[in-house]
């Protein structure tokens, strides 16, 4: 062991490489444009976005067609007809049919459980070279017939006579049509994410004030990087039957004054959850290329970034939905023998103002820690001048299963251009689960 | 298994401490005393106003607290800095839980209630006409006066958690909401919704409350944060009542919502006079019909509400003022008060805090019973494992557990997800697997005793030492079942009530044996149920079972002198029992009635004589096993709600017909019959230390076997009839039936001596 817990001297050359632990890098991150929702990627489908963004992955990285062992997806509002939507994707994109795929789901956090499937799998040795992404289609979502049409249906599929088939169709009342509408809502609660969200920010005293300056901050960071040319994860993609898109179109930097006529969003008229201060529902895909050093190496890759430990928590899901990276972060730092200021660079998935806020002054507060953490102190916070500074998903988007890959090419991204050495991924998802990666530079 | 279907107030009578409402003293006493129940800070220009009682769980409006009120309002309503006002709890879980009953019960005469009364009215009269807008926070219980108090507010914020609850339920203690809530409830909610509020006195849920136009916005109760989550979502409910107070002065909140066209049209439909009488007269009619007219208070309700509707509001609080000070002075309230006073101390363990708590309890037996009592367990928290020995056994009884459970589902008491979750603390098995982990056993199994030892000796085989036996016998004697025990000092009997879930009662058996803390084990249990309960000593039938049976078989004989099973019904329902003999047998099981009849009869001999218990048995033998049978008394029909009397049963009585003596066959002297038999038991069980005092006596009587709640129980109806005049009674039918009308010695006391009460 080259160091133990806690005492980690930032040190040129140290690294959190273990004995016995394979080194597993990221050789590449690409996303498609996120768009909001209903705009110019409107007419695809969901498998439409994850294959561009695994024809942009092929082509930035000229990686031949059936070089990778494995593919995984992550996707949260499945579309019924494809619903593993990572072999349709795979298969379209061009890759070789000889290769399996799977799709996986976690809420906001699939696609990092797809990337972190993929380092399991080349850890354990099944694979040396993995395609993880997510990907989400917010701008079309199963709407279902109501459970009584259904029954009807199906019904109907086995009715052999024409009288039985007449009399089911003449049960059909007016109920029956009422269609089932997806909500972005927990189903063990019922409460829908930023009604939840509002409740935090509450607990937390987050005032409307704070959320509106954070939401401000990061559309202001995020127009900054996309002017500056930062966001090269971003592919430029032809969509069938409109224009190239090559830019992200959620990014509005606004005003105080501008945002502070928003009424509340969830909770009327108190809350202070507003549009302004959320992600907004967004279409977009993300894919990565994770392989073991030695793989890249041998293939002549130069990797961004080491995956380093990653943590998965969760809670209650009611009343803490979204504080999993309180949670995740002393773990996954405690794991790696890290503590916060090691960190250079931190990357937050940013679900709502509000969330981010409360979560802060989760970390900040040492009764929290103490009554819920079963610490002795907070987890204390990261500072600010190295947080979500690219912008964050309350600017550049929430595409629910494709956000966990940007979280992570950003990291290695800002690793590189800000030349730290070690970057720290925290998400929340629905279900009150949590998660949390370090990444670590890969030496220039 | 002893058991009744519970109807009507029973069933909705429960421990919370509501109490009745008024207030007193509009005029302030000058005394400068520290404020130690009304406080206030100014925020802004809004004051918030905050209610503690220092001495107690819960806010009640006490003298100490009216006058300390009055003061914070007049200093307000002085204080030019203050343009509103927000009253609000600082107690987690209670806005106001009602008027302190003592302060009723301290007064002597109707005229000083209805005193009360008056001064209540003025003092919400003020506020109600209050220039700076009071807006009214209301976390947890807002009953009785607080409820009064809150609707008398401009404005009312609720929050959505689940200790929110608002209602009246004075009608629950023979009295009427009289501080302005028959005035002030109609025109809030309507008149349908007033009434069954008032009349029926059950708690209303925030959602509800807003639904019905009772409170005006709500709050959802947050989680953890920088504070503990009731601390929380008070100080949360404060901020939200200020904005809110602060709105109304500024005008961007209106006080008065558009009505909707629902409301619109309702609203004049009652603008017709014929209406609203329709409604006086069909809620007239119904609760004569529930209430049979014993009880005063929801007569007087009706009455309130019609003459403040009709004749206007000085009328209206006039008759609700006078009517309160009446009721008060009932019979009937101070009957409902006792036993609300004996349910609140029947739900503490006097026997201490158990050495261990019991994290696993294994029912055996998952008939009705059975299933009835993993129903109220599993949704504690409490692991419960369901044995029973056949596969299909076992399913009705897990079947019956998830409908219980899924009923609460339908009616949004809980989420199907918070359904799921209960059930995962429920195990169905056929076998013995995991017995070492149990601390209680509780056996529902058939009531025999070679079965019960059966199960006894293979339970003690396979369990920890410490874990404890319960049986839910109705009738074997415990230390009977105790003997074939290896350590009988964890042996308890536990007799539930069917059906367990809404039953309250739970009559715990204790032997010379039983140590003290299985006492208390299985009291706590009882609690972690919800029941209220009783500890009593052991012997045939303990104290309920050997009341109801002495009812049973005089009911047998009436019936075999030829009154049909619908005289029967009527003649107790007329007497206040909330469910008629006949049905109640039917309930029971006409198999389990034979079973007690028998076995007490056996136990006591000729006292316990009366019909022919052969009537059952031949019944019995027909397959008329009661209701599970489809036929008793009556014929049970799923779907039907109308009973008819099973057409085969005359022939039987026929059979068995005796001579009724016209000396004691009127229809007075029939319920007398019953009733002397039932109380005289009573009694006796008190005088051979059965029973621990006549508060548990009337506590049993009334939530185990439906005796008359308007009477009290059977202890607090000898004080309020006349020990003596009862004596009497039973000396006349003594004289033509013998010993089973022979008063016992205690009575007999109590009948020499008119001065001798068993209520203080």
């Amino acid at each position: 062991m080259l160091f133990g817990g806690g005492l980690v001297v930032k040190v040129s050359g140290l690294t959190l490489a273990r004995p016995g632990v394979k080194n597993i890098v990221l050789v590449e991150g690409v996303r498609t444009p996120f768009l909001l929702s209903g705009t110019t990627y409107a007419n695809l489908m969901p498998h439409d976005l994850a294959r561009a963004a695994l024809q942009g992955l092929l082509n930035k990285t000229s990686l031949p067609k059936d070089a990778v062992d494995y593919i995984i997806y992550g996707i949260v509002i499945q579309e019924v007809k494809t619903s593993n939507v990572a072999r349709e994707a795979a298969l379209g994109a061009g890759f070789s049919d000889k290769i399996p795929a799977h799709t996986v789901t976690m809420a906001c956090i699939s696609s990092n459980q797809a990337m972190t499937s993929a380092v399991g799998l080349i850890a354990a040795g099944q694979c040396d070279a993995v395609v993880a992404g997510g990907a989400e289609f917010m701008s079309d979502v199963p709407i279902r017939h109501s459970r009584k049409m259904r029954k009807t249906m199906l019904a109907l599929n086995r009715a052999k006579t024409l009288g039985q088939k007449l009399s089911l169709i003449g049960s059909i009342r007016m109920s029956h049509l009422s269609p089932e509408l997806p909500a972005v809502a927990e189903f063990s609660t019922a409460e829908t994410m930023g009604h939840s969200a509002d409740r935090l920010a509450a607990a937390f005293g987050v005032s409307r004030l704070e959320q509106d300056e954070f939401a401000l901050r990061s559309h202001t960071l995020a127009k900054k990087a996309q002017d500056d040319g930062l966001l090269e994860d971003v592919i430029t993609f032809k969509v069938p039957g409109r224009d190239i898109v090559s830019k992200d179109n959620g990014i509005r930097p606004s005003s105080m004054e501008q945002m502070a006529k928003l009424k509340p969003a969830f909770v009327k008229p108190h809350g202070t959850v507003t549009a302004a201060n959320s992600s907004f529902l967004t279409d977009g895909a993300s894919a990565v290329l994770i392989m073991s050093e030695e793989k890249a190496l041998a293939m002549g890759y130069k990797p961004k970034a080491y995956l380093r430990d990653f943590v998965y928590v969760s809670q209650d899901p009611k009343d803490q939905l979204l504080l999993g990276p309180t949670y995740s972060t002393p773990k996954v730092l405690e794991r790696a023998g890290l503590s916060m200021s090691d960190i250079d660079v931190f990357e937050f998935h940013e679900a709502f103002a509000g969330q981010i806020m409360a979560n802060l002054k989760a970390m900040d507060s040492d009764w929290f820690g103490q009554t819920y953490m079963g610490r002795k102190a907070k987890v204390g916070t990261p500072p600010m001048d190295k947080f979500n500074l690219w912008g964050g998903s309350l600017s550049l988007g929430h595409p629910f299963g494709a956000t966990g890959c940007r979280l992570v090419t950003t990291v290695a991204h800002r690793l590189k251009k800000e030349g730290g050495q070690y970057g720290l991924v925290a998400a929340c998802a629905a279900g009150g689960q949590g998660h949390a990666m370090v990444i670590e530079a890969y030496p220039q | 298994m002893a058991g009744v279907r519970a109807l009507g107030v029973l069933s909705r009578l429960s421990t919370r401490r509501y109490a009745a409402n008024t207030s007193r003293t509009f005029s302030v006493a000058p005394a400068m005393l520290a404020r130690t129940h009304v406080s206030y800070e100014v925020k802004d220009d809004v004051a918030v106003v905050r209610m503690n009682d220092p001495n107690s769980k819960v806010n009640t409006i006490s003298i100490q607290m009216q006058n300390e009120m009055t003061e914070v309002m007049n200093e307000l309503w002085a204080n030019d800095a203050v343009k509103s006002a927000v009253l609000i709890s600082s107690k987690p879980g209670c806005f106001i839980a009602g008027a302190d009953i003592n302060m009723i019960q301290a007064c002597s005469s109707a005229e000083e209630v209805t005193k009360l009364s008056q001064e209540g009215q003025k003092m919400f009269e003020l506020v109600e006409k209050s220039p700076k807008p009071i807006v009214a926070a209301i976390n947890g219980s807002c009953l009785g006066g607080g409820l009064e108090f809150a609707i008398a507010c401009q404005y009312r914020i609720a929050t959505k958690s689940k200790k929110t609850v608002l209602g009246t339920p004075e009608v629950m203690l023979g009295l009427l909401p009289g501080a302005g809530g028959t005035q002030r409830l109609p025109k809030m909610v309507g008149l349908p919704n007033a009434f069954d509020m008032m009349l029926t006195g059950r708690n209303i849920r925030a959602d509800k409350a807003k639904k019905m136009g009772l409170v005006h916005h709500l709050v959802d109760p947050l989680g953890p944060g920088l504070k503990s989550p009731e601390q929380r979502t008070m100080d949360y409910l404060e901020e939200v009542a200020i904005q809110f107070a602060k709105g109304i002065v500024d005008k961007k909140i209106p006080l008065q919502k558009d009505k909707g066209m629902m409301q619109k049209i309702q609203d004049y439909v009652m603008s017709f006079e014929f209406v609203r009488n329709q409604i006086y007269k069909t809620v007239h009619g119904k609760v004569m019909k529930q209430s049979k007219g014993l009880y005063p208070a929801p007569l007087k309700i009706i009455e309130c509400v019609k003459t403040g509707v009709e004749q206007g509001p000085t009328a209206g609080y006039l008759a609700e003022s006078q009517n309160f000070g009446q009721l008060a002075m009932t019979a009937e309230s101070s009957a409902l008060i006792g036993l609300y006073h004996g349910q609140v101390a029947c739900k503490k363990n006097r026997f201490g805090s158990p050495a261990k708590e019991v994290k696993t309890l294994a029912i055996l037996g998952a008939g009705l019973m059975g299933a009835g009592i993993a129903q109220v367990t599993v949704d504690k928290g409490v692991r419960t494992i369901l044995k029973d020995t056949t596969v299909q056994g076992l399913a009705r009884g897990e079947e019956q557990v998830y409908k219980g459970l899924n009923d609460k589902t339908k009616k949004k008491s809980i989420t199907s997800f918070e359904r799921d979750s209960i059930l995962s603390n429920l195990c169905g098995q056929l076998d013995y697997k995991g017995f070492e982990k149990v601390d209680m056993v509780i056996e529902a199994v058939f009531e025999d005793i070679k079965i019960k030892h059966a199960v006894l000796k293979e339970v003690e085989a396979v369990v920890s030492p410490h874990c404890i036996f319960a049986s839910n016998t109705s009738a074997l004697p415990i230390k009977d079942i105790a003997a074939a025990s290896k350590r009988p000092d964890k042996v308890i009997g536990m007799h539930y009530f069917s059906p367990v879930d809404k039953m309250q009662l739970l009559e715990i058996i204790t032997t010379d044996q039983t140590s003290k803390d299985t006492t208390a084990s299985a009291v706590a249990v009882g609690l972690k149920q919800g029941k209220v309960i009783i500890v009593v000593g052991d012997g045939p039938g303990f104290y309920t079972t050997r009341c109801l049976a002495p009812v049973l078989v005089e009911a047998v004989r009436v019936l075999q002198e030829g009154a049909d099973p619908k005289k029967l019904d009527s003649l107790t329902t007329s007497f206040g029992f909330p469910v008629g003999a006949a049905t109640l047998v039917d309930e029971v099981g006409i198999d389990v009635a034979v079973h007690v009849a028998e076995d007490l009869g056996k136990a006591f001999g000729s006292r316990f004589g009366g019909g022919n218990v052969d009537v059952l048995k031949t019944m019995v033998e027909l397959g008329f096993k009661g209701r599970k049978s489809g036929k008793g008394w009556y014929v049970y029909e799923p779907g039907r709600k109308i009973k008819e009397v099973n057409p085969e049963i005359g022939e039987i009585l026929e059979n068995y017909r005796m001579k009724a003596n016209p000396a004691v066959s009127s229809d007075s002297d029939v319920q007398y019959r019953l009733i002397s038999r039932f109380v005289n038991e009573a009694v006796l069980c008190l005088q051979e230390g059965i029973l621990n005092g006549p508060l548990e006596g009337d506590i049993g009587a009334v939530f185990g076997l439906g005796f008359p709640p308007c009477l009290g129980g059977p202890f607090r109806f000898l004080d309020s009839f006349g020990a003596d005049k009862l004596v009497a009674k039973m000396q006349q039918f003594e004289a033509v039936y013998g010993n089973q009308f022979s008063p016992c010695q205690l009575l007999l006391d109590h009948a020499k001596d008119s001065s001798k009460k068993f209520h203080k």
